[in-house]
């Protein structure tokens, strides 16, 4: 039974898969790598030319594209803790098992559900100047704060876009870690309770070491789908006003299909390729660490 | 205030808080019942204006390729939810359960490839597919998607909490391990199955970078790039636009509310990470 019909059975079965991650994934991604290195356009008959890294220096150099890895970066930077947070909140909220909390966790899933572009076109409606968003806000803030386009606004464009990205993620990521509440025994918490731990510090010593691996997990995949930032931008924003939503992904499309610059928007993807790479090795060390 | 009151008023915070959170999409369906003339006017909160018509979805039905859209969307996520389903699996099996050379390798290298966007092999992938004339079609939609590492990853770490004895009994029987595979181990792992399939259609079903890069001709365009279409086509018809907005959740909420568990188990699932 064992041995070579071992073997060659599990090549049959893992081939298709290996295949397949092979010529959609790594293929394009060597590709990617050779193809910056070159001066290739988009549709050009001409033959290519080895250039070296000429286009990584002078993305490094160029204003536009550092104002989109700011952008990005920034973004991340804001919606990790934000999404994180909220995540955790919305799952110690509804980890009761009553029927308000079943109907409170599919409410805060549903956004789920909904794909980016929709997001996209539903917010920019809620968005619009007397549209819902400026009207709650008015309100809430007693006629005070006037948020008018927000969209067309250089400083609130780019948290309006977090808002959209949060309202459809959270609820992904609140499954995640109430998956983790409910793995707790919940005798540490009757343990503890004796001991006099009052609520926070029951939460700050169990709650949070519990689900530490877990929230590295979701931290880690919202910075990466923050980094991966693009439809939103380009539905909602088209980059504006003025580069202040432009994104590495939204430079890198433009790049290579507006501009025909194939080599440059190549070096852009592995750009994005290192920097995701960068950041799962730092937070995942975290989690080392901690752990 | 005593223990029960306390409570009663959390629920009613935390329900408040939901319905907030929910109100969007509620506001997307109120919307999409209003004329297009008085959607703006209703959503900044004159409800009472407009009435309740159907005409946007008609409208919708008439002025876009919602139904070629719609079918494109269905038959994409389709094949890759199913040709995915089926390779992934026999690749995390054959990960978690057999012993083979290569396979640590193998396992270390599907791992890595799981920090690689999408979004940054699109332009090599758009530049090949296109020089062999691919456009398109649904399978060059479908294609790219279906072997995912993720999902091989979260088979290999569901088969590997498998008892032994599942397999051991069929090997007794004569039955080759292939075989095993396929009439033992994947019909008993069928919760793993449906929650792999729902976190891929949820991860797959809002696409649009690559269709928009792949199609020209609106017909064979899924639900996403359709919306998006209809949002930038003047005039810009509000009701119309949510009308078709809804049409594109429906499936999907569908099928959340049928297989519930297994979305919840597949999304919860991908938190285990590494």
């Amino acid at each position: 039974m064992k041995g070579a019909a071992e073997e060659r059975a599990a090549w049959m079965l893992a081939t298709p898969a290996l295949l397949g991650m092979a010529v959609f994934i790594l293929l394009p991604f060597a590709a990617a790598v050779a193809l910056s290195l070159t001066d290739a356009r988009l549709g050009s008959p001409l033959p290519l030319h080895l250039v070296g890294p000429v286009h990584y220096l002078r993305l490094l150099t160029d204003p536009g594209f550092l104002r989109a890895l700011a952008n990005t970066a920034g973004f991340a930077a804001a919606a990790v803790p934000l999404q994180t947070g909220l995540a955790l909140a919305l799952a110690l909220a509804v980890n009761r098992e009553t029927r308000a909390s079943a109907l409170a966790r599919t409410l805060f899933f549903l956004p789920v559900v909904f794909p980016l572009s929709l997001v996209s076109v539903l917010w920019t409606l809620l968005y619009a100047p007397s549209g819902p968003v400026a009207r709650v806000l008015a309100t809430l803030t007693l006629g005070v704060w006037q948020p008018g386009d927000v969209l067309h606004d250089p400083w609130l464009a780019l948290p309006a876009v977090l808002v959209t990205s949060v309202w459809q993620g959270a609820g992904f990521q609140m499954v995640i870690l109430l998956a983790g509440l409910q793995s707790i025994p919940d005798d540490l918490y009757e343990a503890a309770a004796l001991d006099g731990a009052g609520a926070w510090r029951r939460f700050r010593s169990i709650t949070l070491p519990m689900l530490r691996g877990r929230l590295v997990v979701v931290a880690i995949v919202t910075s990466i789908l923050s980094f991966r930032l693009f439809d939103q931008v380009r539905i909602m924003t088209r980059g504006g006003p003025d580069g202040a939503t432009a994104t590495v992904v939204w430079e890198a499309v433009r790049a290579a299909f507006d501009q025909a610059q194939l080599a440059r928007g190549s070096a852009m993807s592995i750009l994005l390729v290192v920097a995701v790479l960068a950041i799962t090795l730092a937070v995942g060390r975290l989690r080392g660490e901690e752990a | 205030m005593s223990r029960r009151t306390r409570r009663a008023l959390g629920a009613v915070a935390v329900l408040a808080a939901a319905a907030l959170w929910a109100a969007p999409a509620g506001l997307m369906v109120l919307g999409s019942l209003t004329p297009n003339d008085a959607v703006l006017a209703r959503l900044g909160g004159d409800l009472a204006n407009g009435g309740v018509t159907f005409a946007n979805y008609a409208d919708v039905a008439r002025r876009t390729d919602l139904a070629a859209n719609l079918l494109t969307s269905l038959v994409v996520n389709g094949l890759i939810v199913a040709l995915g389903l089926a390779v992934n699996s026999a690749a995390g099996y054959a990960l978690a359960r057999l012993e083979w050379r290569g396979r640590r390798v193998v396992l270390v290298m599907v791992t890595a490839i799981m920090v690689v966007p999408f979004e940054a092999i699109a332009v090599p992938l758009f530049a090949g597919a296109s020089a062999l004339g691919w456009r398109d079609g649904w399978l060059v939609q479908a294609l790219p998607f279906v072997a995912q590492p993720l999902a091989v990853v979260l088979f290999w770490a569901y088969f590997r909490t498998l008892p032994r004895e599942i397999e051991e009994a069929a090997w007794v029987e004569g039955a080759g391990i292939v075989r095993t595979f396929v009439s033992v181990v994947a019909p008993a792992s069928r919760p793993a199955f449906a929650a792999v399939g729902t976190v891929t259609l949820l991860l797959q079903w809002g696409m649009y970078l690559w269709p928009l890069l792949m199609t020209v001709h609106e017909d064979v365009r899924p639900l996403p790039l359709g919306i998006a279409t209809l949002y930038g086509l003047p005039p810009l018809a509000w009701g119309d636009v949510l009308a078709y907005g809804v049409v594109m959740v429906v499936p999907v909420l569908v099928l959340f509310v049928i297989f519930q568990g297994a979305f919840l188990r597949g999304v919860a699932s991908t938190g285990l990470g590494r």
